[in-house]
């Protein structure tokens, strides 16, 4: 029998649609159809200047909006040969880290609903609304956060933005301790994902698997450690590593990336340096207003990048960065214009995806939504 | 930083396995060391000769196929840049590869059979730009309705699309 599901289904996380073929309750076939969400942000790129394209990076991937900025600045800033400030490098690791906190939670909450463990959820998603009120506190904006801009941040973040963080950091641990208590050794979670959706290393290898789905199945890889960017080698962590490559070892080790990620925060948020928080660059960084107000100089720069944009040296440069999915990379080309000759983005999920089928065929139904869950898509980042 | 100039010499680039690697299998048209990347071109028809080799070659070791996409340089001739990203876990290097096919017949061959990866990047590709990969089990639209007319990453096709 063939089995539509989706694309309007709630554990497909957004709007994936999947053909299976099944009998009775195994599967045998899975067919993955995507799109749906695809509005072209490639295309549209091509005809904004640079410092346009950043907020139409967080529209990729509505769950990691500072990764996906982080990627693109990083690559035009490779492209323009900036350097940046260690101030601005520690604040895009802290707020960084502090997304993929926000990312694994919806993940960890969503996959248990998915699975039936209802309490997780909400548990999960107060921790994210405390993250998103600091999200809104240093940009603005609770989601589409748009602060990281090309040569460092949009400002510097206000006070209230340290007593929040300061705040989360620590009673962080004590929370991912409870999503633990309910999960780790309840019976039915395991029962549920233990020897579940199971994949090889040579497969990840093969299908284009990165990030947790990899490093679940043994590929001892990250890029924060591996290729560090945005001063990555100055941080002290752990890469977990599992053997199992079942469901219930890829939701062990993103738990202990949650640990990581807030010990990496709490890195940054402790050794953060002074200074400025953008490049010494002021044919590519708005002046500040106070400047502005001040120097004619300062204005005529404003004027020019609002207006006309900047130029960038011609030439191609590709940045990965270590995503909550997976590597997310930026390819970008200059034509030595103000616009971008052509940005593609390197999709993390769409690499996973292309796992699933490995994943689910000869296991039961009730098993691919397990299968889904565990490798944490986000259809948004898949059709761009 | 003040930009330092692209290093297109190949004797100077020598010295890095993969250069060396194709140079040797005399697959390698021209290379360029430009921003901490490398970029080699190879011909389209030896793609997937040159991808092969830089995987098992012990020198190069690039066992992950991270990313395929193209380029459309339109109105200049060969039209189409199609960028292979490979990866190697082992020497943490990247490499890109670049085959240039002509806007006339823009197909090249694929690369299913070394990592099944390519299956998507590839499908995304023939999508948005019209190239075609010859071998491809399952060359069909991936990003755009079945029916779509056009190849919308295309240089000649308008950003809001034809009206």
């Amino acid at each position: 029998m063939i089995l539509n599901m989706g694309p309007q289904h709630p554990s497909t996380h957004g709007v994936l649609r999947l053909l299976l073929e099944i009998d009775g309750e195994t599967v045998l076939k899975c067919i993955p159809d995507i799109g749906y969400l695809h509005t072209g942000i490639e295309k549209t790129c091509e005809a904004k200047f640079y410092q346009q394209v950043v907020p139409l990076t967080d529209r990729i991937d509505y769950l990691c909006p500072m990764t996906n900025n982080l990627t693109y600045c990083l690559a035009v800033e490779k492209l323009l040969q900036l350097e940046i400030p260690p101030r601005a490098q520690f604040l895009r690791v802290l707020l960084n880290e502090l997304t993929r906190i926000n990312s694994h939670l919806v993940w960890l909450g969503t996959h248990a609903l998915d699975i039936g463990a209802m309490t997780v959820f909400l548990y999960c998603f107060r921790e994210r609304e405390d993250l998103l009120r600091i999200f809104e506190n240093v940009s603005g904006q609770r989601m589409m956060t748009s602060y990281f801009r090309i040569g460092g941040v949009s400002m510097d973040p206000p006070i209230d933005f340290w007593k929040k963080t300061k705040a989360f950091i620590d009673k962080f641990p004590s929370r991912v301790d409870e999503y633990e208590g309910l999960l780790t050794s309840n019976p039915i979670w395991v029962e549920r994902t233990k020897g579940v959706a199971h994949i090889t290393a040579e497969d990840c290898i093969a299908l284009g698997c990165s990030g947790p789905t990899a490093r679940g199945s043994g590929i001892d890889w990250d890029l924060r450690r591996d290729m560090p960017y945005s001063g990555y080698e100055k941080f002290k962590f752990k890469v977990p590593v599992s053997k199992d490559g079942d469901v219930y070892a890829r939701y062990l080790l993103r738990v202990q990336e949650l640990r990581e990620s807030n010990s990496i925060a709490r890195q940054a948020f402790e050794g953060m340096p002074e200074g400025p928080y953008n490049a010494e660059a002021p044919k590519v960084v708005l002046p500040d207003r106070e400047k502005m107000k001040t120097q004619m100089e300062a204005l005529i720069y404003h004027f020019k990048i609002v207006t006309e944009g900047f130029t960038v040296p011609a030439g191609e440069v590709y940045q990965g960065v270590e995503s909550p999915r997976g590597e997310m990379g930026y390819y970008v080309r200059s034509d030595g214009t103000a616009k971008p000759y052509r940005v593609h983005m390197r999709s993390a999920c769409l690499g996973n995806l292309q796992a699933l089928e490995r994943l689910c065929v000869g296991r039961l139904l009730a098993d691919v939504v397990a299968a889904i869950g565990s490798i944490d898509i986000v259809l948004g980042e898949i059709d761009r | 930083m003040p930009l330092q100039p692209a290093i297109t010499d190949l004797g100077q680039l020598k010295s890095r396995p993969a250069v060396a690697a194709l140079q040797n299998a005399s697959l390698l048209e021209k290379a360029r060391f430009d921003r901490d990347e490398l970029t080699l071109y190879v011909n389209r028809s030896d793609i997937k000769h040159a991808c092969e080799l830089l995987r098992e070659n012990s020198e190069t070791k690039f066992n992950f196929l991270a990313d395929i996409t193209c380029v459309d340089v339109f109105p200049s001739e060969p039209r189409f840049e199609v960028i292979y990203n490979l990866l190697s876990h082992s020497r943490k290097e990247r490499v890109r590869l670049i085959a240039r096919l002509p806007g006339g017949d823009p197909s090249i061959e694929s690369l299913m059979g070394l990592w099944p990866a390519a299956n998507f990047f590839e499908r995304e590709v023939f999508d948005l730009f019209g190239v075609r990969f010859v071998g491809h089990p399952n060359l069909r639209r991936i990003m755009m309705p079945e029916d779509w007319e056009g190849h919308p990453l295309r240089k000649d096709y308008p950003v809001e699309g034809y009206r």
